[in-house]
Parts: structure tokens; C-alpha cells; sequence
């Protein structure tokens, strides 16, 4: 028990610890002593230091994907690069058509990105997921049209953890002619990337979900075929015009060496996810009434997203003090409604008030999930025995059949 | 979001926690919410012939504000009647455990179990004396 962490950190898809490694190599980037210089700057060894870092790091974001590096552009991050790639290909391919294919479990990214396109005249199509989570490909094919020019699939959920068949999915675009972009922020160093293989046009990718700093992230465009953006940001026209302002040296060196040790330990990391994941779901699976969200298996190994019956959320939450996960309560999210991506595969609405996500990550250990099972089962019993439905659960009345008193 | 003192003092000792009888001619049940809300709570009364709260009883399915409202609630009704009891507002319960604006309707939701409880009970006592006067 000494060496546990308190509170301990299970939510690592909200965000990552930088890497000491990945810090380290940042801190080298920022003092007079450092690689301080602009890398636009093409005139002195400043900035020509400071472009050689820049590039190495963006080799090290590409292999891991298996692009050539002049297919990266930086951005501040998955939002920013969401943003780029859906507007920035629709803008530009207007003139063909104004239809975009997307789904309601993507991340706010890229629903309000499309919400906006919707108030610019264009039209989107949001479709429902399969109730393990994953897209219906001939569900898919039949809604794609003649004037759909760009689609939006995220490779990996945030909330349930579940992987969809990319490739598949590019595999149909590809053949329609249509643009894909993938929504990656949550995979690199979780699962294998290759845009050739996966027909992937633009991928989005963000650092501080692999171990490296908020506010840097990258826009996979692929140059065969070339895939032509409108630029969303403007003023000096780096990264090939798609996206102006000066590169960020201390930032980019940060995911270049953060995407690097992810690559390279990926599948040492993986295992121990699996395990500590599997550890967790062995230890509170018999409990009853308890629901796995998502597909057990088409889902990156450390993630764990439990809706707990007759309990609700946040309170289970606030019971488990020393542990930071989250929730699909509506209580925790600042509007009143449960999650939507939890709604949209099926779950009713005690479900996703009831739901759980536990995301485990690089620095988690076993003594932390032997702990969190102790917890969790003590919290589950304890808000049980003061639930009122739990009572009529046990009594054997049907919860659908009540007529509740809404206020 | 960090939750008051009051508030957490409520979860980890929660007052009053259980079940009355519902069936006993001096208990008031009140159950207001919806699951599909996030919010369900069960208020339960004991009431002397006199019409005084003798014991109360919560159980909450909800939020730690939603069960820190219905555990406040069974503490500020005992020893009262029942014209005291329906007195007894929400902006009481929201400074009592400090309550954010967010939290404001897990109080409001108390404060209709109140009302629910003493309905039941008032109509329990109608039948009855209804029934007394028949005989």
C-alpha cells in the first residue's frame, strides 16, 4: 500500500502525465541555452537548429502512421486538426458536392464542426453506431450519395474504448472517390496505424493523449493522391499554406519524442494494459447487474466503460474519492443529459447515468487496480443499500412498468 | 468540481438511511424523480395521531447534492408538525449545504418529496376518518 499514488489516476483517455523523457527534451527547446530559435528563421544557425528538431520530429509522427514526413502539418491539437480537415476538405471540394457522412459518437470535434458546416449550407448525416459501438458498413454504404464529398470516422472511441474497422471503411470510400478523415487521437501507441493500408486521407492526431504536452498536435494530409485543404487559419503560410504561425520548437520536439517512445514500446505497453484491464474486469464482473459498454474485444486494451445498475454516477464518483475516472452521468457533464455516445449504443437512460470509464495508462500498476476493485465494490454496495431502486430491484418490480413523478 | 464539507459529511454518514412501512396507517410515502433523470428519491414519514413527524426515513438514488438534500431533509422535519413540515423551503436546504446553482434541483426534488409524504399521509388520515364516520 505505500507506494499508491492517492488519489490515483485512471483517466488517462482524458489526458497523460508528459513522459519525463518527452519534458526533458522539451526543456531543451526554450532558454537562451536551448533550441529557442524560430524555425522559419532561414538566415542563422538559430533558426536552422531549430528547423532540424522540427523535422526530426516530424519523421518520428509519421512513422508511427506510416506517412512520409511533408504529409504532417502542426496544429494545437486534435480540435484544431479536426477542424482543418473537415471544413478545410469540404470548403474545397464544394463545388462537387455539400454531403458529409459522420457519426454521432465522434467527438465534440467533430459533431460542432459539422454543426457549423450544416449553418453554411452544407449537409451532414450522422449516423447511429451498431450497440457494440461500431459503424454498419452496409448501413454506410447505402447512405453515401453522389454529392458526398467527405466522410469523418473516429479510429477509437474516447468514451468506450471501441476500435472501428477503418480499413473497411476506406476501403469503400476510396473506391466512391470520397475524402476520409479519421479522427486518431486516442490510438497512436494502442493500436497499429497505416494510412496506406487503411485508404485514410486525413488523420487527425494530438499529443497529450501519448504522454506529451497539451497544445500540439498534427493533420495527416496525404499527398498520393493529393488531397487539397482550404487553409482555416492564415498570416505567413507555413506548413505548405494549410496552416500559418510560427512552429512552436519546444511543443513539436515534445510529441515528435512523445510519438517516438509510443512506436517503440507499443507492444510491451499494450500487454500491460491488457493485463491490468483484464485484472480490473476480473475483479468486479460477477457483481450484479453491472453492463459492459462496448465491444470487449474491438476495443483498446485500457479501457473499461461499466454502467452500474440502481446507482448513479456521480455519486459513485464522489464515493470514490481517491480514484479519478469519469463518468456518463449527466451530473458530471454541465448540461443535464447522460452521454450521448453511450445513448447512441442503446443504452437507456439509468444506464448512462449509471456508467463508469476507467482508462488506464503507462504509470498504472496492479496494487492501483487491486485497489480500485476494493473500492469500487465497497462504493457500489454502500450507494445500493441507499438507493430506492435497488429496493424495488430486489423486490421484483419492473422499473419500466412505474409511472414516475417527473418534476 | 469540488463538493462542501457538508455535502460529503452527508454521504459518509448519511442520516436516517432506511424504510418505513408504507403500509402503517401513520406512515407518508413520498417517491418523486425518474430514473431517466438521474434523480429518484424516497421520503418516508412517521406521523403521531397529533400530527407531529416522530421519525423519518431517505433512501436516494442520485447525485452526492441529491442525497446530501433528501439525508438534510429527514434531520429538519422530525419534532416538527406537519403545517411546519410543508413550510420548510429549498433555499433552506441550498444554503444549508452550500449548493451550487447547478445542484439548485436536487433541492427543489426534496422539497417535493416533502410535499408527496405529507400528501400521502393526509390522504391516509382522510380515508381513515372517512371509514370511522361510515362505520
Amino acid at each position: 500500500m505505500s507506494s499508491l499514488n492517492i488519489p490515483i489516476y485512471l483517466d488517462y483517455s482524458a489526458t497523460t502525465p508528459v513522459d519525463e523523457r518527452v519534458a526533458k527534451s522539451m526543456a531543451e527547446c526554450l532558454t537562451l541555452q536551448g533550441n529557442f530559435g524560430n524555425p522559419a528563421s532561414r538566415s542563422h544557425p538559430f533558426g536552422w537548429k531549430a528547423e532540424e528538431a522540427v523535422e526530426e520530429a516530424r519523421r518520428n509522427v509519421a512513422e508511427i502512421i506510416g506517412a512520409v514526413p511533408k504529409e504532417i502539418v502542426w496544429t494545437s491539437g486534435a480540435t484544431e486538426s479536426d477542424n482543418l480537415a473537415i471544413k478545410g476538405a469540404a470548403e474545397f471540394n464544394q463545388k462537387k458536392g455539400k454531403h458529409i457522412i459522420t457519426m454521432k459518437t465522434e467527438h465534440k470535434a467533430v459533431l460542432d464542426t459539422c454543426r457549423q458546416l450544416e449553418r453554411d449550407g452544407f449537409e451532414v448525416s450522422y449516423m447511429d453506431p451498431m450497440e457494440n459501438g461500431l459503424l454498419d458498413l452496409e448501413a454506410f454504404k447505402k447512405e453515401i450519395r453522389e454529392d458526398t464529398t467527405v466522410v469523418s470516422i473516429m479510429h477509437v472511441n474516447n468514451e468506450i474504448g471501441v476500435i472501428q474497422d477503418i480499413a473497411a471503411i476506406g476501403a469503400i470510400t476510396r473506391e466512391k472517390g470520397i475524402l476520409f478523415h479519421v479522427d486518431a487521437a486516442q490510438s497512436p501507441g494502442k493500436v497499429a496505424i497505416d494510412v496506406d493500408e487503411m485508404n485514410v486521407d486525413l488523420m487527425s492526431l494530438c499529443a497529450h493523449k501519448v504522454y506529451g504536452p497539451k497544445g500540439i498536435g498534427a493533420l495527416y494530409v496525404r499527398r498520393k493522391p493529393r488531397v487539397r485543404l482550404e487553409a482555416q487559419i492564415h498570416g505567413g503560410g507555413h506548413e505548405r499554406g494549410m496552416r500559418s504561425g510560427t512552429l512552436a520548437t519546444h511543443q513539436i520536439v515534445g510529441m515528435g519524442e512523445a510519438f517516438r517512445i509510443a512506436r517503440e514500446e507499443m507492444a510491451t505497453e499494450t500487454a500491460h494494459m491488457r493485463k491490468l484491464r483484464d485484472r480490473l474486469w476480473n475483479g468486479v464482473k460477477d457483481m450484479e447487474e453491472i453492463y459492459l459498454n462496448g465491444d470487449l474485444e474491438q476495443r483498446i486494451p485500457g479501457n473499461l466503460n461499466i454502467s452500474f445498475n440502481f446507482v448513479e454516477g456521480e455519486s459513485l464518483i464522489m464515493s470514490l474519492k481517491d480514484i479519478a475516472v469519469s463518468s456518463g452521468s449527466a451530473c458530471t457533464s454541465s448540461s443535464l443529459e447522460p452521454s450521448y455516445v453511450l445513448r447512441a449504443i442503446g443504452r437507456n437512460d439509468e444506464l448512462a447515468h449509471s456508467s463508469i470509464r476507467f482508462t488506464m495508462g503507462r504509470f498504472s500498476t496492479e496494487e492501483e487496480v487491486d485497489f480500485t476493485i476494493e473500492k469500487v465494490r465497497e462504493a457500489v454496495q454502500k450507494l445500493r443499500e441507499l438507493s430506492p431502486l435497488w429496493d424495488m430491484f430486489k423486490d421484483g418490480v419492473d422499473l419500466d412498468s412505474v409511472e414516475w413523478a417527473h418534476h | 468540481m469540488a463538493y462542501s464539507d457538508k455535502v460529503l459529511d452527508h454521504y459518509e454518514n448519511p442520516r436516517n438511511v432506511g424504510v418505513l412501512d408504507k403500509d402503517d396507517p401513520n406512515v407518508g410515502t413520498g417517491m418523486v424523480g425518474a430514473p431517466a433523470c438521474g434523480d429518484v428519491m424516497r421520503l418516508q414519514i412517521q406521523v403521531s395521531e397529533d400530527g407531529v413527524v416522530e421519525d423519518a426515513k431517505f433512501k436516494t438514488y442520485g447525485c452526492g447534492s441529491a442525497i446530501a438534500s433528501s439525508s438534510l431533509v429527514t434531520e429538519m422535519v422530525k419534532g416538527k408538525t406537519l403545517d411546519e413540515v410543508a413550510a420548510i423551503k429549498n433555499s433552506e436546504i441550498v444554503e444549508e449545504l452550500a449548493l451550487p446553482p447547478v445542484k439548485i434541483h436536487c433541492s427543489v426534488l426534496a422539497e417535493d418529496a416533502i410535499a408527496a409524504a405529507i400528501a400521502d399521509i393526509k390522504a391516509k388520515r382522510e380515508e381513515q376518518s372517512a371509514q370511522k364516520e361510515s362505520a
